[in-house]
């Protein structure tokens, strides 16, 4: 396995799969190409500047690396990770399995409620957890008749672990949820057949066929858990991204960059170990016949206690985080000296999340066309290349960019354009992604019968490929459009002096200890994700 | 114009694996329908796609008409060869209605345009489907629709890959013979991959047979049946059975006895006889033969047969004028020449 393979998740996508056949012969190539050696150097900034930064530090640096204090911050983020990835996974499978599989009442609204949790940042989750959990905290005061005055303290690993766990539980729930309704019924029945009972058909039949699933799922959480800054920083919990921004913020660049660069390394480990543990095997359907309609299995006495784990999942993920903020909108005892009139936050928000989402799109656009259609090996090493966001977390890309910036080009140091190539090398992959499932889905024979038609390569391009591909590059754009705007560790140290956005806002806010002040671009924010994300699952419908 | 096309020693490699065409000679006259055949994955497709223009010939020149599309130093575009392509799964454009479709490759005034999507749509026989989104029509419409958009600019050279294996048997035979009467209505020239040898036999005017990028004979469906170059050539189209014999000028002894010879020959050689060149009765003349197993088609039945030395087993193919079974006792003899190829090359030595 390379690594670069490992970078780069391997597509799967519902349907024909074109990316084989297709041999793409056209003069655009060298365009395409052109344009993506500049987008894909523009990606090699950060990791080279990582890597000079490191070396530079020396042999500090690697005292640095093997002082108590780092293994110690290595250690947090391993148990971290490990901790909430198992968490999650625990919460997402009978989650995704009583929502798809069970007559469980109200099945999709409670879906829709648990995975609400995804548009709510980790960071707002977190803070609102500190007060819902913390001392004096609203779960104290409704304990304390019973005598309880004293709750163990939320901040720390619990706290990190438990923000991480409940935003977390959707990326896993997404794709189990997936293949759920993609496993075949017959084999169920033939499993039925030879003698298996319930569990067994479970353990035996519907398992295995869950494991890819399950296991893109788990990455994507680990992954998640180690690259989040929200969660850590506001849970005073010393994980990576906290010690590498407190490093930043104290402009110790080579130490900053020894640890950014160890986090690095952690998540290659990390997705190699996914890829090698990968099984080679036909996991989805083989039959010819038509797949059966899926029977919902009746709970029986199961259902209440069902009905409760949906409802503790949704209260955690979504009712405390919302009932805190209004609690907090409505309260006002303590308001940010520094008002920010909320217009102004709406504009730079969404002003500059459209704005690195049009660049991100645009920028994906030619290495998504290399991907889909132009398969030889340099045109896979430039996608590889700029799938680099992926092992690059956003408080690492901020950290190499401001070394970039401050040594080489003072003039765009604390510029919008630096803020939205911070954005644009974190969330490129996205876009290619989206992009690029889009293309492959369209059968290259189309844009061949329109040249035999005779259409030049540009005409078959813009009248066949780009329409047909119009609702994945959409949803692409929605999907960085949604994650800009919740970005927290780049926005903060790349923006402007006294650009201010919702997610800043509600950190200062945190920070300065003006909890009120977070709840109107709190509220605000959740809202627009929502729309961003609803739009995102219509694509995600249509597809399937 | 003697030729439409011309294609000269055409050879493809893939990242230098082993040659996909490998030195393809070939001629079509105007209005002529050939067939490139041969097992699937043997390169007849990728001729197809040379001639088209998808992909670069490693070797070779193509002339369609009087241009020179492809060779060492030149390379036309699809856009620019004035060819129509029918594609195996049509490749409708899926957000195009089926007017749309048609008028796609045309250029001109919308009113031109609209005559010529009419004139196609009646050519086809789905004057009443034009607002018709792809997925909404069947198979055969699909199949017909794509017909209607290669032709609708008039291109010098149809070409059609495996047009009519993605749909149903009983349809086939239908849309194959609908299609035929379109390109002979409409003077086209056509080359059309099939790996399907009734399809071909019964569609065209000549017949390239292709294994493993190579040429195995160019002829007319009659005289590819008849008298194929080789062994490989005579099983791939149609049943044969091989027998083998020690020939003396223009006849052989085999186990059928003496029987008579398409060519001069001595030696050992391998008879090729067609199943329907067996004579089965309860005559008299000719070798005893035990039935082995006997299959009913209607219009014909196909028997096994057991020669009476016991290791020689033929297949024959009869009318349905007489009733065979299991176990009867019949007699076989050669109702036509046979044709002797060499016991070592396999060839016809002409």
């Amino acid at each position: 396995m390379q690594l670069a393979d490992a970078i780069r998740p391997r597509l799967r996508i519902n349907g024909h799969h074109h990316r084989v056949l297709a041999r793409w012969q056209v003069g655009n190539r060298q365009l395409a190409q052109a344009v993506s050696l500049a987008v894909v150097a523009v990606v090699m900034i950060p990791i080279a500047y990582l890597v000079l930064g490191a070396v530079s530090a020396g042999q500090e640096g690697i005292d640095y690396l093997i002082r108590a204090r780092t293994l110690r911050i290595v250690g947090n983020s391993i148990s971290l990770m490990t901790a909430a990835t198992l968490l999650a996974t625990l919460i997402a499978v009978p989650f995704a399995w009583l929502t798809s599989r069970s007559d469980l009442p109200w099945r999709r609204a409670w879906l829709a409620l648990g995975l609400a949790a995804m548009v709510i940042p980790s960071y707002l989750t977190a803070v609102t957890y500190t007060e819902a959990f913390g001392p004096k905290g609203v779960l104290q005061s409704l304990l304390e008749p019973f005598g309880v005055d004293r709750l163990p303290p939320i901040k720390g690993f619990a706290g990190a672990t438990l923000t991480l766990t409940v935003v977390t539980f959707p990326y896993i729930v997404l794709p189990v949820r997936a293949a759920l309704l993609h496993c075949d019924r017959s084999l169920e029945e033939a499993g039925q057949s030879l003698g298996l009972n319930r569990w067994g058909v479970f353990r035996q039949i519907i398992l295995p066929q869950l494991r890819p699933a399950l296991s893109a799922g788990m990455l994507m959480t680990a992954l998640y858990c180690l690259s989040d800054f929200g969660a850590v920083a506001v849970m005073h919990f010393n994980a990576f991204t906290r010690a590498i921004f407190i490093q930043t913020e104290s402009y110790r660049m080579d130490k900053a960059s020894v640890l950014a660069l160890l986090l690095v390394g952690m998540t290659l480990v990390l997705l190699l170990l996914h890829s090698r543990m990968q099984i080679r095997g036909r996991h989805y359907r083989v039959g010819v016949g038509a797949s059966r309609h899926l029977e919902l299995l009746p709970l029986g006495r199961w259902k209440a206690p069902a009905l409760i784990f949906c409802a503790s999942i949704v209260f955690l993920g979504v009712v405390i985080p919302l009932l805190v903020l209004f609690k907090w909108l409505l309260g006002h005892t303590l308001t940010n000296p520094i008002q920010v009139p909320l217009n102004l936050l709406i504009h730079n928000t969404v002003g500059v999340s459209a704005v690195s989402a049009l660049v991100v799109t645009l920028a994906a656009f030619p290495l998504a066309l290399l991907a889909a259609r132009g398969a030889t090996r340099f045109n896979r090493w430039l996608v590889n290349v700029a799938y680099a966001g992926n092992v690059l977390p956003g408080i690492v890309i901020a950290l190499a960019l401001v070394m970039f910036a401050t040594q080489n080009m003072l003039s765009i140091y604390q510029t919008l354009p630096l803020l939205i190539i911070g954005y644009a090398i974190r969330y490129l992959p996205f876009s290619i992604g989206a992009t690029e499932s889009a293309f492959a889905q369209i059968n290259p024979r189309y844009e061949e019968a329109a040249r035999s038609l005779g259409l030049s390569p540009w005409a078959a391009l813009a009248r066949i490929t780009v329409p047909l591909a119009r609702g994945g590059i959409l949803a692409g754009l929605a999907l960085v459009f949604l994650n800009v705007m919740k970005e927290l560790p780049t926005t903060l140290i790349l923006r402007p002096i006294g650009f201010r956005t919702f997610a800043t806002r509600i950190w200062s806010a945190y920070d300065e200890a003006f909890l009120s002040s977070v709840a109107l671009p709190g509220l605000a924010l959740i809202l627009v994700s929502a729309f961003a994300l609803a739009i995102i699952l219509r694509r995600e419908e249509a597809i399937s | 114009m003697e030729y439409s096309l011309q294609a000269d020693h055409l050879t493809k490699l893939f990242n230098g694996q082993l040659p996909a065409v490998n030195d393809i000679t070939l001629r079509v006259r105007p209005g002529e329908f050939l067939t490139l055949l041969g097992p699937s994955g043997g390169g007849k497709t990728t001729t197809l796609r040379l001639l088209a223009g998808f992909e670069t010939p490693t070797k070779g020149r193509i002339q369609i008409g009087d241009h020179i599309v492809a060779d060492d130093s030149h390379f036309m575009p699809p856009e620019k060869r004035k060819i129509g392509m029918v594609f195996q799964d049509y490749a409708l454009f899926p957000h195009v209605d089926v007017a749309g479709n048609i008028a796609f490759g045309l250029r001109g005034s919308s009113k031109d345009k609209a005559r010529q999507v009419k004139r196609l749509l009646t050519l086809v026989g789905l004057t009443q489907f034009a607002e018709r989104m792809p997925y909404e029509l069947s198979g055969g419409q699909q199949q017909r629709v794509a017909l209607a958009r290669a032709l609708a600019p008039n291109p010098d050279i149809l070409l059609l890959d495996e047009p009519f294996s993605n749909l149903d048997t009983g349809l086939r035979a239908q849309v194959r013979s609908d299609v035929r009467h379109i390109l002979l209505e409409t003077g086209t020239t056509a080359i059309f991959v099939t790996h399907d040898q009734q399809e071909a036999l019964s569609l065209s005017d000549e017949i390239a047979i292709i294994f493993d990028g190579k040429l195995a004979q160019v002829a007319t469906p009659h005289a590819l049946y008849n008298r194929p170059v080789n062994m490989q050539v005579a099983k791939f189209v149609g049943d044969a059975n091989f027998l083998p014999a020690e020939a003396h000028g223009m006849t052989a002894d085999s186990r059928l006895g003496e029987v008579k010879l398409f060519h001069p020959k001595s030696g050992r050689v391998q008879l090729m006889i067609r199943p329907e060149a067996l004579a089965v009765g309860f005559d008299e003349e000719g070798s005893r033969a035990t039935v082995l197993w006997r299959e009913f088609y209607g219009h014909y039945q196909r028997l096994g047969l057991a020669l009476a030395d016991g290791t020689t087993e033929l297949i024959a193919r009869t009318g349905v004028d007489r009733y065979f079974q299991r176990g009867d006792a019949v007699s076989v003899s050669l109702a036509l020449p046979a044709l002797a190829y060499d016991s070592e090359s396999q060839h016809v030595l002409s």
